[in-house]
C-alpha cells in the first residue's frame, strides 16, 4: 500500500519513514476486506475535505489570511472552509504564540473539537515558545498542552511551508484506521473523571 | 527648547529640570497631582496628551516618568515622580481624571510594578492573572516557572475591581468596586471570536441589544518583551520590533534602530535613510491594504479581501527580493540596513505604483459607495477630537476626529521633512472617516514613493558599528509614526550592552481601552464595526 497524492510525486516528499512506519503499523493490525474498503473510502473523503478552526493568536494567522487568499488558494485542496466554531471544524491550526493566560482558553477549544480532531503546532512559537521561549508569561511550546500531529517550523512559516504541513496531515488522515480507530468514542464516565468540577457529583 | 525649560522652572520653582532634546522635571509625589493639573490646564503649557507613563525600577526606589505632549506647540516633556512608601507598597497619586488613558496606563505599571495608583477607579492587574505572584518588570522579580506554572485550569476572575485611597490620618484604604452592576447581563466577546483581530476579550454588559459597557479584557498574547529586552543585547532587541505589530515591522525596526543610533551617536548614510523611508511607506500601503480587506470581510464583504490581497502580495514580493522573508523582515540594523536593495527593486515600485490608483478606485467602487456599507459605517462610533486627544487615540483613527497627530509631521525625523506630503486629517469622527481616513493615507505614501523612487542616492547601505554596542548611560525618549499611531520608546542605559529598561509605548493600546468609551449605547452589531475601524493589532496590545 502506498500513500499517493494527486499533485506531487511520492519521493517528491522529504520524510517518507513516518509514513511508511504508519502504513506498517496499519498493515499490522489487520482488518477484513469490507472494513478495510470502507475505511479508504471514508479516508479519502476526509483527507480531501479538512477543515480548519479560524484560530490565531499572532504573526502566524497572517500568512495563513495570505493562504486563504487567491495566490496561495488553499481552495484548491478542500481546506478553505475555515469555521470559526470548534464543533465544526476538523482541525487547528495554532499559528501563533500560546501564552498563560491562553493556555486553559486554548485546551478548551482543543476538548470542543470534535472526534477525530488534529492538531498542527505552527510556527517556532507553538512549537518551542520560539523567540519568546525566556519569557515568564509564554508557554515553551504546545506539546505539553495538546497532542500534536504535525510541526511546521518557521517564523512565520512561508504559505508554502503551511500547504506542505497540511498536506502532510491529509496523507497522515490516509493511513488512518477510521472504524474502531480515530473514531473512538471516549467514554462518559472516563471522561468526566478527567474534568473534575468542584462541589460538583457526577 | 530653551524656551519651555524657562517657562517650567518660572512655573514650578520646586522642581528640578534636566535633559536637552526632551527635558525631564522631578516633581515629588505628594504635589504630582496638582502640577499635572497646571500642565495639562495652563494656557501657555497646555500638555493635553499623555504620551505614556513609563514605570521604572531603580532598585533603591521605585517611579513613573510621564511624557506629555503639547498638541498646539508639539512639545514633549517628562516628568519623573518617584513612589512613596515601601517597597511592598509603592503609592503614587492617580492623574485618571486628567487624561483618560491614564487608568489604562496606570493599571499596566501596577502590573508590571506593583505602584498602586490612588484613586484611579479600576486598580487591577492588566495582563496577567489575579493570582500571579510578583511583578515582573521590578529586578528582583524570581522567575521560577514553580511560582507561575502553566495551568490548563480555568484562570481565577473577579467581578470585583479596588480603589485605593488615602484616609484622613495618612492610612491607604483599599475599597472593592463592582466593575458591573449586579443584575446586568454579560455576554464575552472572545478571546475566540473571528471579528475580533486575534485574542481579545471583551466583557460586554447588554441591554436587549444595546451595549451599556464593556471591559476590555486583553493578556491574552502578552508575551513580555520588555522584560525580554533587558537580558539581550542591543542588536538582539531589533528582532522583537517585528513581532509586536507586524504590519508596522519596518517602522518599529526603523523607530528602535534610530534611538540607537541617537544614543550611540552614530550618523548613517542618506541612501539607507531613503531606503528606510521607502520601506515605512511599502509597509503602510501593505497595512492599510490589509486593513481594508479584513475590515470588509468583518462587516461580510469577504470578496473585498482578495481584492486588497493582491496589492499586499505585491508589496510582500518587493519586501521578500530585499530582505529575504514576508514578513519578519529583519531589515533595519543599527547603522544602515542589512542588505542593499535588490536590482530590480526600482522597476518593482514603479510597477507597483502604476497599479495603484486603479486598485484604489477599485476599491472605492465596490465598497466605500456602496449604500449598505455606507449605512453601517457612517455615524457609528463617533469620536470627539477632545476625546481622542484625551484617551490618546493617534494614527489613522485619531486624524479621522481631527486631530493632526501625524508624528511624521509634529516630531519630524528622518528625511521626512523634505518630503512633499499632505497629513489626512477628517472631521467626522465615524467609523466610516476612519475608514476613507485609511483609503487617503495609501494615496500620501503612494506620493512619497513616487519622489523617492528615482532619487535614491549612492553611498554605503550600511556604516561600521562595534560589535559589541555599548550606549553611553543615560535615558532617550522617542516618538515616531507606525503604521497604527504614534510608537513611543524610552530607553534607559546603564552604560553596559543591555538596556536597563526599554518601555515600548504602543498605539494600540489606547485604542483597545477606548472601545469602551465609543460603544456605550451603541447596538451590539456595530462593536465589530467600530473595533475593526480602530484597527487594533492584539500583539501589540499585549506586547
Amino acid at each position: 500500500m502506498e500513500v499517493t497524492t494527486k499533485s506531487m510525486p511520492y519521493e517528491a516528499w522529504k520524510d517518507n519513514e513516518y509514513i511508511e512506519k504508519l502504513v506498517k503499523e496499519l498493515q499490522e493490525s489487520g482488518t477484513n476486506v469490507v472494513v478495510g474498503s470502507l475505511d479508504k473510502l471514508i479516508n479519502w473523503g476526509r483527507s480531501n475535505s479538512i477543515w480548519p478552526l479560524t484560530f490565531a493568536t499572532s504573526c502566524c494567522g497572517i500568512e495563513f489570511v495570505s493562504l486563504g487568499a487567491a495566490r496561495f488558494d488553499m481552495a484548491r485542496f478542500g481546506w478553505e472552509v475555515a469555521r470559526s466554531s470548534p464543533r465544526q471544524a476538523d482541525f487547528m491550526m495554532v499559528a501563533g504564540t500560546i501564552v498563560h493566560r491562553m493556555v486553559p482558553v486554548f485546551r478548551r477549544l482543543y476538548d470542543q473539537l470534535a472526534e477525530p480532531k488534529y492538531v498542527i503546532a505552527c510556527g517556532s512559537c507553538a512549537i518551542s515558545g520560539g523567540p519568546f521561549r525566556k519569557s515568564y508569561h509564554v508557554a515553551k511550546g504546545i506539546e505539553d498542552i495538546v497532542p500534536v500531529d504535525v510541526f511546521v517550523p518557521g517564523c512565520p512559516p512561508r504559505p508554502e511551508a503551511m500547504i506542505y504541513g497540511i498536506m502532510q496531515l491529509s496523507r497522515k488522515i490516509k493511513v488512518e484506521k477510521f472504524f474502531g480507530g480515530v473514531n473512538r468514542q471516549e467514554k462518559q464516565k472516563e471522561f468526566l473523571a478527567a474534568h473534575p468540577i468542584e462541589g460538583v457529583e457526577d | 527648547m530653551a524656551n519651555i525649560t524657562e517657562k517650567l522652572s518660572k512655573l514650578f520653582p520646586q522642581a528640578t529640570i534636566e535633559g536637552e532634546n526632551t527635558p525631564v522635571m522631578t516633581v515629588p509625589a505628594a504635589q504630582w497631582h496638582d502640577v499635572a493639573r497646571t500642565l495639562r490646564d495652563n494656557v501657555e503649557l497646555k500638555f493635553d496628551y499623555l504620551v505614556t507613563i513609563v514605570g521604572m525600577d531603580w532598585t533603591e526606589n521605585l517611579g513613573c516618568i510621564y511624557y506629555l505632549m503639547s498638541t498646539d506647540a508639539d512639545i514633549i516633556i517628562g516628568v519623573k515622580v518617584l513612589a512613596e512608601g515601601e517597597r511592598s507598597m509603592p503609592v503614587l497619586p492617580s492623574v485618571a481624571d486628567l487624561w483618560n488613558v491614564a487608568v489604562t496606563y496606570e493599571r499596566e505599571v501596577y502590573d508590571f510594578f506593583g505602584i498602586v495608583f490612588l484613586n484611579n477607579p479600576d486598580m487591577r492587574r492588566l495582563f496577567l492573572n489575579i493570582d500571579w505572584k510578583g511583578f515582573p518588570l521590578r529586578k528582583d522579580y524570581d522567575e521560577d516557572p514553580a511560582l507561575n506554572p502553566v495551568s490548563t485550569e480555568s484562570e481565577r476572575q473577579t467581578d470585583f475591581t479596588d480603589v485605593y485611597t488615602r484616609s484622613d490620618d495618612g492610612k491607604i484604604v483599599k475599597t472593592p468596586r463592582r466593575i458591573f452592576e449586579k443584575e446586568e447581563f454579560v455576554v464575552n466577546i472572545g478571546p475566540q471570536h473571528p471579528a475580533t483581530h486575534g485574542v481579545l476579550r471583551f466583557r460586554t454588559a447588554v441591554d436587549g441589544e444595546t451595549i451599556k459597557k464593556i471591559d476590555v479584557y486583553c493578556g491574552y498574547i502578552h508575551r513580555g518583551i520588555e522584560k525580554l529586552c533587558e537580558t539581550l543585547t542591543y542588536p538582539q532587541t531589533l528582532h522583537f520590533m517585528d513581532r509586536m505589530d507586524y504590519f508596522s515591522a519596518q517602522n518599529y525596526h526603523h523607530a528602535l534602530c534610530m534611538l540607537y543610533e541617537k544614543a550611540a551617536g552614530i550618523e548613517i548614510s542618506r541612501r539607507a535613510q531613503v531606503i528606510r523611508v521607502m520601506m515605512d511607506e511599502l509597509s503602510r500601503i501593505a497595512s492599510h491594504c490589509l486593513f481594508i480587506g479584513t475590515y470588509c470581510m468583518d462587516l461580510g464583504a469577504t470578496t473585498m479581501l482578495f481584492y486588497t490581497l493582491r496589492v499586499r502580495e505585491q508589496i510582500l514580493d518587493i519586501m521578500e527580493k530585499t530582505c529575504g522573508a514576508r514578513m519578519t523582515f529583519n531589515y533595519d540594523c543599527i547603522g544602515g540596513v542589512m542588505q542593499d536593495l535588490a536590482p530590480d527593486f526600482q522597476d518593482d515600485v514603479k510597477a507597483l505604483l502604476k497599479v495603484l490608483p486603479a486598485n484604489l478606485k477599485e476599491y472605492n467602487d465596490i465598497f466605500t459607495g456602496n449604500v449598505i456599507a455606507r449605512n453601517r459605517l457612517e455615524g457609528v462610533g463617533h469620536l470627539t477630537r477632545e476625546d481622542a486627544i484625551s484617551y490618546g487615540i493617534t494614527g489613522p483613527s485619531g486624524r479621522a476626529s481631527g486631530w493632526a497627530c501625524d508624528m511624521r509631521k509634529l516630531q519630524p525625523y528622518s528625511i521626512y521633512p523634505e518630503l512633499d506630503f499632505e497629513e489626512v486629517v477628517m472631521t467626522e469622527g465615524d467609523s466610516m472617516a476612519r475608514f476613507k481616513c485609511r483609503m487617503k493615507e495609501i494615496e500620501e505614501s503612494a506620493k512619497i514613493l513616487e519622489q523617492l523612487v528615482d532619487n535614491i542616492p549612492d553611498g554605503e547601505y550600511c556604516v561600521k558599528v562595534p560589535k559589541m554596542l555599548k550606549l553611553p548611560a543615560g535615558s532617550w525618549f522617542q516618538v515616531t509614526e507606525g503604521c497604527r499611531g504614534a510608537f513611543g520608546i524610552y530607553l534607559e542605559s546603564d552604560g553596559s550592552t543591555k538596556p536597563y529598561r526599554l518601555k515600548l509605548a504602543t498605539p494600540c493600546l489606547p485604542q483597545a481601552c477606548v472601545v469602551d468609551h465609543i460603544t456605550r449605547g451603541q447596538k451590539i452589531a456595530d462593536l465589530i464595526t467600530i473595533g475593526g475601524s480602530l484597527d487594533y493589532i492584539v500583539p501589540d496590545i499585549d506586547r
